[in-house]
């Protein structure tokens, strides 16, 4: 069913003041391997309607994957007796207004076309080239075909469909194993060959690790690494509701310096370099928003109802989806490090003593309001000493403010790597060396 | 229904499946959430939809569809036949499910009361009287509570011949308040910080001014619901047989309980036991059979300190000689089933839990969760909790915030010297274990009464 029809049902079957319907539909496939054969491979067909429905400032939400015409009118019922249950909730401003919509192109026929054949030749790819040099390939490919619609009864009318593919795989050694990952929305962005390359090529240069004393250490990060900074600051507060709480490690910062002048982070859901998105899941169209401007906080993201709690403030187009378990909050789909003008190799040599970690696994918040955050490196950690990469380690546990952590920034790379986020984004990361950066334990 | 699975599974087999399963499952939720005396969330959702599993030779495809219809049912298991024959591209090891499951029956949750049938106007009212009351104190800036119902319908058959119909109710609730000031967040909630079991009162606990937790190395006493997810993290997650296997290395990760520890390692001290349950009332972990048709079970992880059992699947345990014990569980009708933990629990000890602080001359009392950390092979663990008190000469003393503990998990099981009595266990509820490719997630059960650890590290901050 087209979504001007799905909404027109909405619409005509809602009793209330102000509907709204988000209405997505999801083709995905994914292709799992492990110990260099396929073990996992599916497929998914879903839908999903969410409704709300707004009686004076009191909002009713009801969800579901049935689209027969008479289950949505049900549906719209539904979240209006919701609605007339609760008291009014005077912070809540009403839907937003309709605002013109650009179109961007994110969708790829190539992805929405892959089939299973050409997904498990791909994969076969990794698996073969670990078997050859004795390892063992874990991973996995997606292909992902996105349709959203957004309307609501103030004249909100947009409709958007993008694609997704994304590649990774751990490969490992005796006692060595290496990461790699690319995403996009061309199926052009995934070159299998390429990522047995880079993750084979840690597995060597991580043999035979050895052990090494936690402490403090200048670190080089893998766009891995850093992807997991900037994906952490933004679930631990770069949306308004999280300031407004007074649980983000924006609080008591916007307008300060708290990061290296170099450092510039940047929400862009129209970029086509990441996975763009022209509108939120409210219909209102996003805005570029800078939330650290050369080290200066600036603010947060906002939607409709955030924005509707601040004077003068309005949606910067982040809303996420409508839930009954209630209010996530605007959250940035679309975060973008600004490039510098380092590479990996001068960022090495320039290194007296550090380390030069691939990713980080299992990070978790300790503190929101400083970012505090706990985790391991995995997949490839080597001691950096004089200008060269001097051996393997064991993995490191780190308990880190990760502000303080970009605070230190010596230098940033020159180009970027997207990564598909865990907010159904993506993540757009250069490598990054970092001056200090404290490690607590390591593991056997 | 059993016109739709039969389909299913006759379109499967002609095309050359040599086993096939479907599930059709229904599931509907209802939550209701109230921040700071306004509603955050209300409302229904429900998604149905059917999945169909298919072996072809040694590989396996799935294909699930939301349209359950006879066409759509047609189309989706010839989709799963044509994945499975890709997967063969890349061929891995014979695939071998053990004995038949060919079950068939009926199983619903003992309930007394059904969570949909209470008015929603009756959980709002009781929702807004926990709100008032935490915001009686004017220095808590966020107010929370919330009450969640949940009922999956499911129906599982196999070329085998099972048929299965399930419907398994969940209910719960809880509540929070956060306090802030200048540079600190503290939280306190009830009864967990899962946010998902039991509903009633509340404790209250400001954290603001309180001491933080010193960095030392010392005795730990972990109360009940800060166990439960050690034994989550540390216990149930390493003893899942694919981790062991390698299948979710890349992205959940592996562990380090490899098949020659079976029988075969120290991984605690004499007086751990902990055990894999599907039949323990109440438990999140709680069915009739698994999404492979395996009748639930209880069966010993840890027996004596004794590291004795996996969680398994019928291919996982045949690989060893074993019959699968019931640990695959799919989170909807889309996803496939995964080996999973059903409610790993350790069991009671004998201590008295005042005897256990009494006995206790310098230590530190942590519960509550609110961060954990573990790496791949699940043994460097940190953890965090809400709240902690500071032991000395036998009794409690002040109040301590920030705690965080940390350690290697088979060390930690071994420091183990006491565990509370059977009366100040809880079967915990946790609600949100992630794992797999797509995303599952999925309820489990755990349940443990306070124990005490000797020379744990503490006070891992900033």
């Amino acid at each position: 069913m087209k979504f001007r029809e799905i909404a027109d049902i909405v619409m005509n079957a809602s009793p209330a003041e102000q509907t709204e319907v988000l209405a997505m539909e999801q083709d995905e496939s994914l292709t799992r391997f492990a110990n260099n054969f396929v073990h996992q491979n599916v497929t998914e067909l879903n839908a999903q309607i969410t409704i709300r429905s707004v009686i004076g400032t009191r909002i009713g939400i009801a969800v579901s994957n049935d689209v027969r015409k008479e289950s949505i009118r049900d549906l719209a019922i539904r979240a209006y007796d919701v609605a007339k249950l609760q008291p009014e909730n005077p912070e809540f401003k009403g839907l937003p207004e309709p605002q013109p919509v650009s179109r961007i192109e994110a969708f790829d026929s190539s992805v929405a076309e892959c089939t299973p054949e050409q997904r498990a030749a791909s994969v076969g790819v990794i698996c073969r080239r670990a078997a050859s040099a004795g390892c063992s390939a874990a991973g996995s490919m997606t292909t992902s075909a996105f349709t959203i619609g957004v309307a609501n009864s103030r004249g909100v009318f947009a409709e958007h469909r993008s694609t997704m593919a994304d590649a990774s795989t751990v490969i490992m050694g005796s006692n060595s194993s290496g990461w790699a990952q690319s995403s996009g929305w061309h199926l052009k962005t995934i070159d299998t060959e390429a990522l047995a390359d880079e993750a084979m090529t840690k597995v060597r240069m991580g043999s035979d690790p050895r052990d090494f004393e936690a402490g403090e250490y200048t670190v080089i990060l893998d766009p891995y690494a850093t992807a997991d900074l900037l994906e952490l600051l933004a679930f631990d507060g770069m949306g308004a509701l999280a300031v407004q709480e007074g649980r983000s490690w924006l609080n008591g910062r916007i307008g300060q310096r708290i990061m290296a002048d170099s450092v510039t982070i940047v929400d862009d859901g129209l970029n086509s370099a990441g996975l763009p998105w022209p509108f939120d899941f409210e219909g209102v169209p996003k805005q570029v928003v800078a939330v650290v401007e050369s080290g200066v906080a600036k603010g947060p993201v906002y939607d409709t109802f955030t924005a509707g709690r601040e004077k003068e403030k309005h949606s910067t187009g982040h809303a996420s989806p409508p839930s009954p378990h209630g209010r996530i909050g605007p959250v940035p789909m679309n975060l973008f490090l600004k490039t510098g003008t380092s590479s990996l190799e001068s960022m090495i040599q320039s290194t007296k003593l550090g380390l030069y970690i691939t990713r980080f696994w299992y990070t978790r918040t300790v503190h929101p309001r400083d970012a505090v955050v706990t985790g391991m490196t995995r997949d490839g950690t080597f001691v950096v000493r004089d200008g060269e990469i001097a051996h393997p380690v064991k993995s490191l546990r780190f308990t880190q403010s990760y502000v303080e952590a970009l605070k230190y920034t010596e230098a940033i790379g020159a180009t970027a790597r997207l990564l598909r986020s865990g907010f159904g984004g993506a993540t757009s990361v250069p490598p990054v060396k970092l001056a200090k950066f404290t490690f607590t334990s390591s593991t056997r | 229904m059993k016109d739709f699975t039969s389909r299913a599974l006759n379109v499967a087999t002609h095309e050359g499946a040599r086993y096939a399963d479907i599930r059709i499952v229904n599931s509907r939720q209802q939550m209701v959430s109230v921040k700071n005396g306004n509603v955050d969330g209300i409302g229904d959702q429900d998604s149905q939809g059917f999945g169909v599993r298919v072996l072809i030779g040694d590989s396996w495809g799935f294909a699930s569809s939301a349209y359950v219809s006879a066409a759509e049912i047609d189309r989706v298991t010839r989709l799963a036949v044509t994945i499975a024959k890709a997967s063969s591209m890349v061929p891995g090891e014979p695939v071998d499910l053990g004995r038949p499951m060919n079950s068939v029956g009926k199983y619903t949750t003992p309930i007394e009361i059904d969570p949909f049938t209470v008015p929603l106007e009756q959980k709002l009212d009781l929702l807004f009287r926990a709100d008032e009351r935490i915001r009686s104190n004017a220095r808590v800036t966020v107010s929370e509570g919330n009450v969640i119902a949940v009922r999956h319908d499911k129906t599982f058959a196999n070329t085998e011949g099972a048929f299965l119909e399930q419907t398994i109710f969940e209910s719960g609730g809880a509540i929070a308040a956060t306090a802030v000031n200048d540079n600190e967040i503290q939280i306190r909630s009830h009864p967990n910080s899962f946010r998902y079991q039991g509903t009633g009162g509340w404790e209250y606990v400001t954290l603001l001014s309180a001491e933080s937790c010193p960095s030392k190395e010392t005795t730990l006493i972990l109360g009940s619901s800060q166990l439960a997810l050690q034994i989550h993290e540390s216990c149930g997650h390493p003893a899942e047989l694919d981790r062991v296997f390698g299948t979710e290395a890349a992205f959940a990760g592996r562990s380090f309980l490899t098949v020659d520890k079976r029988n075969n390692f120290r991984y605690g001290s004499d007086i751990v036991n902990l055990t894999a349950d599907s039949v323990r009332p109440t438990g999140l972990g709680t069915f009739g059979w698994d999404d492979e048709g395996v009748p639930a079970s209880s069966a010993p992880l840890v027996k004596n300190g004794e590291f004795v059992g996996y969680l398994m699947s019928r291919e996982t345990a045949s690989t060893l000689g074993l019959q699968s014990n019931g640990c695959m569980r799919a989170d909807g009708w889309n996803r496939i089933p995964l080996i999973r933990m059903t409610n790993v629990s350790l069991e009671a000890g004998t201590w008295n839990f005042d005897d256990i602080i009494a006995d206790t001359d310098d230590g530190i009392l942590m519960d509550t969760n609110r961060s954990w950390s573990i790496d791949d092979m699940r043994l460097n663990f940190q953890f965090g909790t809400e709240v902690g008190y500071e032991i000395k000469n036998g009794k409690r003393g002040r109040l301590l915030k920030n705690c965080t503990y940390g350690g290697i998990t088979p060390d930690f099981w071994n420091s183990c010297d006491a565990i509370a009595s059977q009366k100040h266990w809880i079967l915990w509820g946790t609600p949100n274990c992630g794992k797999g490719e797509p995303m599952q997630t999925m309820g489990t059960g755990h349940g443990a009464s306070p124990a005490r650890f000797r020379n744990v590290k503490v006070g891992v901050f900033r």
